[in-house]
């Protein structure tokens, strides 16, 4: 009665990509957990998806040149010069 | 007017708009080098949507939204400027069997399963270098929903609305990019003879398996 049962490795590997970036609905988010805890195929599936995500999630720190920074404040204190004419 | 978006800025404003940039500058400039593939380009773009998000401040609803409003301004305004010097119709141009491919299981074949945990080894492997080359290889469509959905952590309502289209294209664009993502690491791994000879260490990482 809860929607979706995962009943096979197919199901399952559809639903990885949402699931790795928590968009499933709670039912179907407990139901991959379930099939993950039981399937070692999905399993270390889910394992290689989550950390190639990872690897690219590193890719956001991106060292801010001071320049930039600077540029940057420069424009918001002009911001306030504008507002307070 | 009790809506703090729609009143008048001041100070207040500013102050708190300057900390909510100084905070995101990282991240914005991080997806703005990926977004233009060029760090000049990055800066000039973080410098025009942070002009664009102050402008239109007064519209921002609820704060709490900022962050993800903000990245869709950076990514409407590489959008409106910055690509149209490149890409063009690369939508047009996708395969129709680009969400196909699997990395993992192209390390599954019975020939690597025998070095004993290929994916794992891949994955140390795996240089940050090789990472930005084909993410920067997808075309615009797709890089757009890689940069916002797994560099900036947006969610997929949130990149729909960057993107200005419906959650179901962002899905479908995500697998794609994925999938091409992963193709093009493959084929790199594979041209620099990472998955096809035999990693001498892994028999000592083996271990218990080796039985002797
Ligand atoms: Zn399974």
């Amino acid at each position: 009665m809860t929607g979706t049962e995962i009943t096979s490795c197919t199901e399952a590997l559809r639903l990885l990509a949402a699931y790795l970036d928590t968009e499933l609905e709670e039912h179907e988010h407990g139901e991959m957990e379930r099939h993950l805890q039981r399937c070692r195929s999905c399993y270390s599936r889910a394992e290689f998806e989550a950390h190639l995500k990872a690897s690219i999630a590193e890719l956001a720190h991106e060292p801010v040149p001071p320049r930039l920074s600077a540029r940057v404040h420069t424009l918001i204190r002009e911001f306030t010069v504008a507002g307070d004419r | 007017m009790a809506d703090v978006a729609t009143a008048p800025m001041d100070r207040t404003d500013q102050a708190w708009f300057a900390d909510q940039i100084t905070a995101l500058l990282p991240d914005l400039y991080g997806a703005a080098v990926r977004l233009c593939r060029d760090r000049t380009e990055g800066e000039d773009l973080v410098a025009e949507a942070v002009a664009k998000a102050w402008e239109g401040l007064p519209s921002l609803r609820t704060r709490n939204a900022f962050r993800g409003w903000v990245f869709r301004i950076l990514t409407n305004t590489y959008i409106s400027q910055y690509r149209s010097s490149r890409t063009h119709g690369d939508i047009e141009s996708l395969d129709a069997d680009d969400d196909a491919f699997s990395l993992f299981e192209q390390l599954h074949q019975p020939i690597l399963l025998w070095w004993g945990n290929p994916e794992q080894d891949f994955l140390n492997r795996l240089l940050r270098d090789e990472l930005v080359q084909a993410i920067d290889r997808l075309p615009d469509c797709l890089r757009t929903v890689v940069i916002l959905i797994d560099v900036q952590a947006l969610s997929y309502r949130e990149a729909a609305t960057a993107l200005d289209v419906p959650v179901g294209t962002v899905r479908s664009r995500l697998a794609r990019a994925r999938s091409r993502l992963q193709k093009a690491l493959w084929e790199n791994a594979h041209d620099a003879g990472i998955t096809t000879g035999p990693a001498p260490s892994r028999r000592e990482e083996e271990g218990p398996d080796d039985g002797d």
